[in-house]
């Protein structure tokens, strides 16, 4: 790792600091979620807990990433500053580690209360290997949502973004199985969500954090889209020359 | 020995053709000004050398090598049209931000004294006004040491005497041996500035002289006059326009239409005589077979 990419990374980080109700808003709606819908529900019950907060992780994952890089990236492409940091001698790459370095610590503290609020209000339990298991498995998931919201956010402008990454996410995060308990989503849910980015993610999650069934259908996909996606952001950073304009 | 290059260079957006098979050799140590309407295709040129964007077609070069890539933009400071800063950021985070780019880049206290912003380097940049944000977007070029500079509308939005120091660090960094190639709209800013003048329009190079040619070739007035029937076709006429009874001539020497006019007892009244702006002037010369 470059000192570029620690410049970078810790540029993203000020900007986002000295805004800091955007660093809220992402850790606020993962955690909400827990308090109003994990803690009065399941949260007597140690393994629905475990589970439900393994839900809620793979969630805020997918929403700090989609949103961060989606919406992120078109906003940075659509100011007068991005034309000025592409004629800097550097090329994408520490740009591109420096975001996704930044995008890490920002995760990582969204992702802080949801694991507080379940070690506090819920039965919820984890097993030191469990857990190492699941930060792992953290960072695995983290990947293809990383990707996804690259590509958005390199090919549409700002506004395109939010409303693609908004569409995106109710639909991803429910037929995915995450706004429901493990094993009792609605038969149609069950059908679809090994087959989709989060559905595979949470089930990844599930069978680290607790006894789930881990099949070589969820593993694949989970592959199979990291790989789509990265192809689809590359692709899209390739074609990008700043704003576009026709 | 040539610092920047374009040979042959085309680009287009879509249809839209914003440069046609442009030639332009930059020596180094030569200060160009870039002259041209809007649309003519300058900015797009400068995003051409600074790597922002691919050629269509033909070649660019910068210091040697291509400009998209990283290795070739070391010696290389731009200033784009449009001021953008993150606004969150301080005045000297930009600035450290920028100068950890370059292998030997200027003090931040060196280079923030030289354009006078020492005492702003704790604001946020959203809270500058826009003649020091454009300050500091213009410094912001120099801070690797570059040997060329490309500096787009470096002065737009900026006071009488903030246009003149600025001009001070510019002709300092160019008596230093630096390369510099400016954008402007203002031939008064071309003037003071630059030794030679490149005019663009239409995507083409229409005029590559000294200042002094340059600005003969451009030197065009409009004669205004409201006439019965038409005005003839007298010599010197380059353009004419017209609106309802009233007639626009462009020429380059007002006083023989005006005579002519009178010679050839032309029935007209309401006689205006004034100079055309750049925009006018490099208009006549971008669409000659359209104006005449």
């Amino acid at each position: 790792m470059t000192s570029l990419t620690l410049t970078h990374a810790r540029f993203q980080l000020l900007e986002t600091v000295r805004i800091p109700i955007a660093l809220i808003g992402s850790a606020f709606f993962p955690a909400a979620s827990m308090l109003f819908f994990v803690v009065p529900f399941v949260g007597e019950d140690p393994v629905g807990s475990t589970f439900a907060t393994a839900s809620m992780v793979t969630f805020a994952v997918m929403t700090t990433n989609l949103f961060q890089y989606g919406v992120g990236v078109a906003e940075d492409r659509q100011q007068p500053w991005d034309p000025f940091t592409r004629s800097l001698p550097a090329g994408p790459l520490p740009r591109f580690l420096g975001r996704i370095l930044a995008g890490v610590v920002l995760m990582t503290i969204s992702l802080v209360p949801v694991v507080v609020i379940a070690g506090l209000f819920t039965a919820a339990t984890l097993s030191l290997p469990a857990f190492l298991a699941a930060l792992g498995t953290t960072v695995v998931i983290a990947i293809p949502f990383t990707l996804m919201g690259l590509a958005i956010g390199y090919s549409l402008p700002a506004k395109a973004a939010i409303v693609v990454a908004q569409v995106l996410f109710i639909p991803l995060a429910f037929g995915g199985g995450l706004m429901t308990p493990v094993g009792a989503a609605p038969g149609f849910v069950e059908t679809v969500a090994p087959y989709l980015p989060t559905g595979s993610a949470v089930r990844l999650m599930w069978a680290a954090v607790g006894d789930f069934p881990l099949d070589a259908t969820i593993v694949s996909t989970l592959v199979g889209w990291t790989i789509g996606l990265a192809a689809l952001a590359v692709w899209a950073y390739r074609r990008d020359e700043g704003r576009r304009f026709s | 020995m040539m610092l920047a290059r374009a040979i042959d260079v085309t680009r287009r957006y879509g249809d839209v053709i914003a440069l046609d098979r442009l030639n332009l050799d930059v020596p180094a140590g030569s200060l160009i000004g870039l002259l041209g309407p809007n649309g003519a295709g300058k900015s797009t040129l400068v995003n051409l050398f600074t790597g922002l964007r691919k050629p269509t077609s033909g070649r660019v070069e910068l210091c040697g090598g291509d400009p998209r890539d990283p290795a070739s933009r070391v010696s290389l400071g731009v200033t784009p049209q449009e001021t953008g800063l993150p606004g969150a950021l301080r005045v000297g985070e930009v600035v450290d931000f920028a100068r950890a780019h370059f292998p030997a880049p200027m003090g931040q206290t060196e280079l923030l004294e030289r354009f006078g912003l020492r005492e702003l380097v704790k604001r946020q940049t959203g809270g500058l006004s826009g003649g020091q944000k454009r300050r500091l977007a213009v410094a912001l070029a120099f801070v690797g040491r570059p040997r060329i500079v490309f500096l787009d509308e470096p002065t737009t939005g900026l006071d009488v005497e903030a246009r003149r120091s600025l001009w001070d660090g510019v002709r300092a960094f160019h008596t230093d041996g630096g390369t510099v190639v400016l954008t402007s709209h203002y031939l008064e800013e071309v003037e003071a500035l630059a030794e030679r003048v490149v005019v663009i329009g239409g995507g083409r190079v229409l005029a590559d002289d000294t200042v002094g040619a340059v600005r003969g070739l451009v030197a065009i007035r409009r004669v205004s006059v409201t006439s019965a029937v038409p005005v003839p076709d007298l010599p010197g006429i380059v353009g004419r326009e017209a609106d309802g009874a009233r007639t626009h001539l462009l020429t380059p020497d007002a006083d023989r239409l005006v005579r002519d006019l009178v010679s050839h007892d032309v029935p007209f009244a309401d006689l205006e005589v004034r100079p055309t702006s750049l925009e006018e002037a490099f208009l006549t010369l971008t669409l000659p077979e359209v104006a005449r």
